[in-house]
């Protein structure tokens, strides 16, 4: 049976982890490569990297973090952030990556998917979709897409977007439901049903994660494929084991952790 | 380890790169086994290694075009056929077969008999079939994993082997059904899905071809 995947999702600036993490023990808990070492050694099953650094200059220091964790680890991970073209994204791949992210991009020029697509595969090519609730002047309410971090509008539903770049060759689908984004208080259950129930491509679901207990309902009641979440496993509100035995004990197939060595 | 006439004698790992993207996690994986591993598109060199890793992901169709334009199926089957050590991921198991069904009708290597298709799963089950799955072991694939229970894999593709001969199929994965996640014959071994992704498990199993296939003839001479 193929497993629920838990996602780490670490945001880096700079070729540093920013928000920080709770790894104490770690001697540079703000360093990208120590930080995926050990969501490796806890049992992630992927790991998604977001670089929000704007400049020119931090894209350069993001393909060597890339190649450091590519050096480092034996899981596959997934970057995104700023790929605005077909050789941003081959860049990624060619340093590590197993799969690429593309956002903002996707929407201004949605071809971008299907070069990305036809170079690397379907399989490599993952698109951001980042849903708001609005209310339309109508007073009905919309899934409306929104890219540059939530801040800018692009007048398209999320369903149909999602619909649509599956059609151009995307492999897979991060859902980010805005509204629920950094406040722990669940996932957009509906958003991640009807937008993973409206296509064949898996999705991942993103935003709200507070809890164990939130991210086995993305995958039940949301019909997700993978959770994803950064702050609560940062900060130690819970760990990847902790949500893999919620899994276990609900009949969620998953990936049993590691076992626990003994000191 | 290389002798007067510049020829390699330890045990040498080639892998066949096509430019099927990066190969370096496959060679990285073999360096943390203590098994040196060249990346190489050149056709002499395939020719004279000890073991072969035919690693690769994209298409189908693209991938025999890139091979062939290399020059590389020649001593890739020639490898195969005199039973050297050979290893196959993703789609360098596709590849093995008859004919690839991604994108119209290609030819592959057919030194297995049988072809590629894509999954034909009914909803909700999604395409590609991404992520950690079991295999369960038979034979040949059991001595190699090591796993005495389905131990998880790290899969990622939308299409599948669908070998003539069951006899080859060393290792069965199930999503909407049973299907082929890898195959054996002799010294060849063929994997579905990513051991050089699959963290512990998948080490073992490739530090059980290592062990499986270490005495080999060399075929480079002087």
């Amino acid at each position: 049976m193929l497993a629920r995947r838990i996602i780490p999702c670490l945001d880096v600036d700079r070729g540093r982890v920013v928000k920080g993490t709770r790894f104490l023990d770690l001697v540079d808990a703000g360093d990208p490569v120590a930080v995926a070492a050990r969501y490796e050694a806890e049992g992630a099953d992927e790991l998604v990297f977001l670089d929000i650094t704007a400049s020119h200059e931090g894209r350069a220091i993001m393909l060597d973090v890339v190649r450091r964790v590519a050096e480092t680890v034996f899981m596959p991970f997934t970057v995104g952030g700023g790929v605005r073209s077909l050789d941003d994204a081959c860049r990624l791949v060619q340093a590590g990556a197993e799969k690429v992210s593309i956002n903002s991009a996707a929407v201004r020029t949605p071809e971008l998917i299907t070069a990305v697509a036809d170079r690397l595969g379907s399989c490599a090519t993952v698109v951001n979709i980042d849903p708001k609730r609005i209310r339309t002047a109508a007073g009905a309410e919309l899934w409306e897409v929104f890219v540059s971090g939530g801040r800018i509008p692009t007048g398209l539903e999320a369903v149909a977007w999602a619909r649509r770049v599956e059609d151009l060759g995307a492999g897979e689908i991060v859902l980010t439901c805005m509204d629920r984004d950094g406040t722990r208080e669940g996932y957009d259950l509906e958003i991640t049903a009807a937008v993973s129930g409206a296509v064949r491509i898996p999705v991942v679901a993103s935003g709200g994660a507070g809890r164990p207990e939130h991210l086995a309902a993305a995958v039940e009641t949301g019909r997700a494929d993978a959770a994803l979440a950064a702050g609560i496993f940062h900060f130690g509100q819970c760990t990847i084991r902790e949500v893999k035995e919620l899994f276990l004990a609900r009949g969620i197939p998953v990936r049993p952790p590691p076992a626990v060595r003994s000191a | 380890m290389w002798d007067s006439s510049g020829c390699y004698n330890g045990p040498m790992v080639a892998i066949v790169d096509y430019g099927s993207g990066n190969l370096r996690s496959v060679q990285k994986a073999f360096e943390r086994l203590g098994c040196p591993a060249v990346v190489t598109d050149d056709p002499q060199r395939v020719a004279e290694a000890d073991r072969l890793v035919l690693p690769g992901v994209g298409a189908f169709g693209d991938a025999m075009r890139e091979l062939t334009n290399r020059g590389l199926v020649a001593p890739l089957v020639a490898h195969i056929q005199a039973d050297r050590p050979f290893l196959g991921i993703c789609m360098g198991l596709q590849l093995l077969f008859e004919t690839g069904r991604e994108g119209g009708c290609h030819a592959g290597l057919g030194v297995l008999a049988g072809e590629v298709a894509r999954f034909d799963l009914p909803p909700p089950l999604k395409v590609p079939h991404m992520g950690w799955n079991t295999v369960s072991w038979q034979g040949r694939g059991r001595e190699w994993s090591g796993a005495t229970a389905p131990a998880h894999y790290y899969f990622v593709h939308s299409y599948t082997a669908r070998p003539r001969d069951a006899d080859v199929v060393a290792g069965v994965c199930d999503y909407g059904g049973p299907f082929c996640a890898a195959v054996a014959r002799g010294r060849l071994l063929a994997t579905q899905f990513h051991p050089e992704k699959s963290q512990a498990a998948g080490m073992a199993l490739l530090e059980g071809f290592l062990r499986a296939t270490r005495h080999v003839e060399r075929a480079c001479t002087g």
